[in-house]
């Protein structure tokens, strides 16, 4: 690749042809402010509109400032990142955007974790200057998300996230001058929308115009009435981001001192979705099989690929845009929902409650949770089987409050009986995992003989699309990967155009899966971190001495005791669902 | 969780499936077909955009984006008697800024808006090619020249009478 050679801040620098100044001065540890640019490397996520121009630095001979974020080096350039000149420019558009956003840092969700806040705070503004017109919007809240647009900067990340990255649309720029902001069509309610809640665009989000339902106060509530029951359980994704939260390093482990932070804020009983993963498995497996079999056996009527549905993103994602292939689907729910059906039946009579004392709280890396525990179909009587979703974020202000000091808190373990995992269940929390866990007891119940290897690493990785062929005795397994719903749309069609041969499918709508759902510790834009994530969960996975779904014991006690088999009766009935035809429909009304 | 519903009546639906058709149902034409269903409209409810976003295979939020964006597209139907003021320069030379506010101020409507009751809308132009009379104001098609703004009251109160005769 052609070099470049260019001076910046007066030190030498070479570069690879079509660098930006920006990447160019970070190589030698310049960091540019930027403020609309987002990338997250490796995940096709590139937002460089040049908009806000918070980035300008001097080029040499160029009579204009030039912003670094979009401005590639040219041999011989020199370029000033720190003169006089730019630190005024910059400090008037950081200014401009300060009149028309409404200083209410102190009571601010995004407060801390705000990169137009991070840069006041850089740039020391201790006044504003241009007093203007403040934009008047009305908040909107869905069931996940929360919408200040008065609060937008108009980077337009949300959009590209929503448009490119998901293929959904439901945002966009609106209106122009003065008026701009990115919204819904007609500024509808997100409810109204094509919306699949993945959180995707609230995690790009750098100020607090986009952030989460806040459900703690509920949790708080819960806990602290007596005549309540409170259980909690936690998604696998959580246990490998919730130490950013506490200055710990991506990749953190941090189960034990996670469960012991739940029984300190006073859950009664501290369970793990991991299990309701295992729980998934024995249900969505026993599904494939089945399918797989009748196909092999001639069966015409049997639809494939299987899809899996443990993505409550995902499934809005193909009702909305794919009702045809509502039917393709697993019917199992998702971990998340399986364990709320089996903890208000199952456990409560267990320990004698009633359903309407027991509340199930869940731990979600994810935003579309809260959404789907809303879900008409997810609630008896008016009561739902998962009370209440809160996120990593949500569940790291918990523990604030509570005084803990996480890094220093003992390590224990989850409670029984819906505290027991395996390898397999932790690994739900990325791309390939799901399917991966699936793999390990398809095969094995299919060939009736002990996997030879556990690690399917042929499953794993980070590209958007990903497909392998696994022997099963001969046969020819073919699966299908994709995490971003843009990639999964891809595949969806190809199996409507009836060019798909794979026989199973996983698609998880977070770039990543679930360690970097939209209610993880923001990554701004450090694809490292999720990285480390991941490598985190698969050690995870190695250090369990149960790799194996079918081998979870308290799973197995349940079938025994309650359920009798997978995919039989009362499965059915508590463990599985349907699917909906969400698409606009275009009626034709009298003149 | 059924599905939301948008009504349209079938004249319009076939006539905005016509526009769409022709021009291929390109999205890079998507102006054009905004305008072409707003001659044929008037105006752009929700409803249509909606079926053009579906013809044309683009997102309802970008195609509302579109509209919004440009002061020549209007979701609000016209009032019965659309008041456009000419903003082209000779109009605006001789005082059309201050006509239009005094249009605002008695009907009480910005640019782009239509008043609740559907009798008047107000809007801008540009040069309407009778700069000889500038400043200039159309109602519907007729033209009004040589405006003062005494003259605007006059003016209003002649549909408002016409209106209440009906
Ligand atoms: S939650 Fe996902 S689908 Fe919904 S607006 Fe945000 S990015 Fe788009
Ligand atoms: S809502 Fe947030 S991400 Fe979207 S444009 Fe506004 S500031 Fe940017
Ligand atoms: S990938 Fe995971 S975090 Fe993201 S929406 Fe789906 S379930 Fe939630
Ligand atoms: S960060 Fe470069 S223009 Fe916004
Ligand atoms: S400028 Fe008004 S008619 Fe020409």
């Amino acid at each position: 690749m052609d070099q470049v050679k260019l001076t910046i801040d007066k030190r030498e620098v070479v570069v690879p042809k079509g660098t930006t100044i920006l990447k160019a001065a970070a190589t030698i540890g310049i960091h540019i402010p930027t403020l609309c640019y987002f990338e997250l490397k490796g995940m096709n996520i590139t937002n460089k509109p040049g908009g806000c121009r918070i980035c300008v630095v001097e080029v040499e001979g160029r009579r204009n400032l030039a912003p670094a974020c979009v401005t590639e080096v040219m041999e011989g350039m020199v370029v000033k990142t720190n003169s006089v000149r730019v630190y005024n420019a910059r400090r008037t558009v950081l200014e401009l955007i300060l009149s028309d956003h409404p200083a209410d840092c102190l009571v601010c969700a995004k407060s801390g974790d705000c990169e137009l806040q991070d840069l006041a705070i850089r740039f020391g503004v201790r006044e504003i200057p241009f007093q203007g017109e403040m934009s008047t919007y009305q908040l909107e809240t869905s069931p996940s998300i929360i919408r200040d647009n008065n609060k937008c900067i108009m980077c337009r990340r949300c959009e590209l996230v929503c448009n490119e990255f998901q293929t959904v649309g439901a945002l966009s720029a609106v209106d122009r001058g003065f008026q701009a902001v990115v919204t819904t069509a007609f500024n509808q309610k997100m409810s109204h929308s094509p919306c699949t809640f993945c959180g995707q665009c609230v995690a790009v989000c750098p100020v607090g115009a986009l952030t989460e339902v806040d459900n703690t106060p509920r949790v708080m509530r819960a806990i602290a009435n007596d005549k309540k029951t409170v259980v909690v359980q936690v998604a696998p994704a959580v246990r490998v981001a919730l130490g950013e939260e506490f200055g710990m390093k991506p990749g953190s482990i941090v189960t034990g001192k996670l469960t012991t932070a739940l029984r300190e804020l006073g859950f009664d009983y501290v369970f793990d979705t991991d299990w309701s993963a295992d729980l998934t498995i024995m249900e969505e497996g026993t599904e494939l099989i089945d399918r797989l079999t009748r196909h092999l056996n001639g069966d015409k009527t049997v639809k494939l690929p299987l899809l899996t549905s443990c993505c409550p993103a995902w499934v809005n994602f193909f009702e909305h845009n794919f009702p045809d292939l509502k039917d393709i689907p697993s019917s199992a729910k998702s971990p998340q929902q399986m364990f709320g059906a089996i903890a208000k039946t199952y456990f409560a009579d267990k320990i004698g409650v009633k359903r309407e004392d027991l509340i199930v709280v869940s731990v979600m890396p994810c935003l579309a949770k809260k959404y789907e525990c809303a879900r008409e179909e997810f609630i008896i009587d008016g009561n739902p089987d998962v009370d209440f979703s809160i996120t990593t974020r949500e569940l790291a202000h918990m523990i604030k409050q509570a005084n803990l000091d996480f890094e220093t808190l003992e390590e224990t373990d989850f409670d029984s009986p819906l505290g027991e995992s395996t390898g397999a269940a932790v690994i739900f929390g990325t791309t390939g995992g799901v399917i991966e866990a699936a793999c390990r007891t398809a095969v094995e119940v299919i060939t009736k003989k002990p996997l030879d290897r556990i690690d399917f690493e042929e499953l794993r990785g980070l590209e958007g699309i990903r497909a392998a062929t696994i022997d099963v005795d001969g046969f020819p397994l073919k699966i299908g990967i994709a995490h971003g719903l843009s990639n999964a749309r891809k595949l969806l069609e190809q199996i409507q155009r009836g060019e798909s041969d794979f026989h199973a499918i996983e698609v998880m709508a977070c770039p990543g899966g679930c360690i970097n759902g939209g209610g993880q510790p923001l990554n701004h834009g450090d694809a490292e971190i999720i990285k480390a994530r991941w490598a985190a969960l698969y050690e995870a996975d190695r250090n369990f001495p149960v790799r194996k779904s079918h081998e979870n014991q308290s799973v197995m006690t349940l079938y025994k005791e309650f359920l009798g088999e997978p995919c039989g009766h009362k499965s059915h009935e508590l463990l599985h669902t349907h699917y909906f035809d969400k698409q606009k429909v275009i009626e034709i009304k009298a003149d | 969780m059924s599905s939301i519903k948008i009504q349209i009546s079938q004249n319009t639906r076939s006539k905005i499936e016509e526009i769409c058709k022709s021009y291929n149902y390109e999205q890079g034409e998507l102006i054009n077909v905004l305008h072409k269903t707003q001659e044929y409209l008037g105006y752009l409810p929700a409803e249509a955009q909606e079926v053009i976003a579906k013809e044309m295979n683009i997102p309802t939020a970008k195609v509302y984006g579109v509209v919004s964006f440009y002061s020549f597209f209007t979701m609000v139907p016209k009032g019965r008697f659309p008041i456009s003021i000419c903003m082209g320069t000779a109009c605006y030379v001789r005082g059309a800024e201050k006509i239009l506010d005094e249009f605002k101020k008695q009907l009480g409507l910005s640019v782009g808006e239509t008043a609740p009751d559907g009798l008047f809308s107000l809007a801008s132009l540009r040069c309407v090619g009778a700069c000889g009379l500038a400043p200039v104001v159309l109602v519907g098609e007729k033209v009004y020249g040589r405006l003062a703004t005494d003259d605007v009251k006059g003016i209003i109160d002649e549909y408002k009478n016409s209106a209440d005769v009906i």
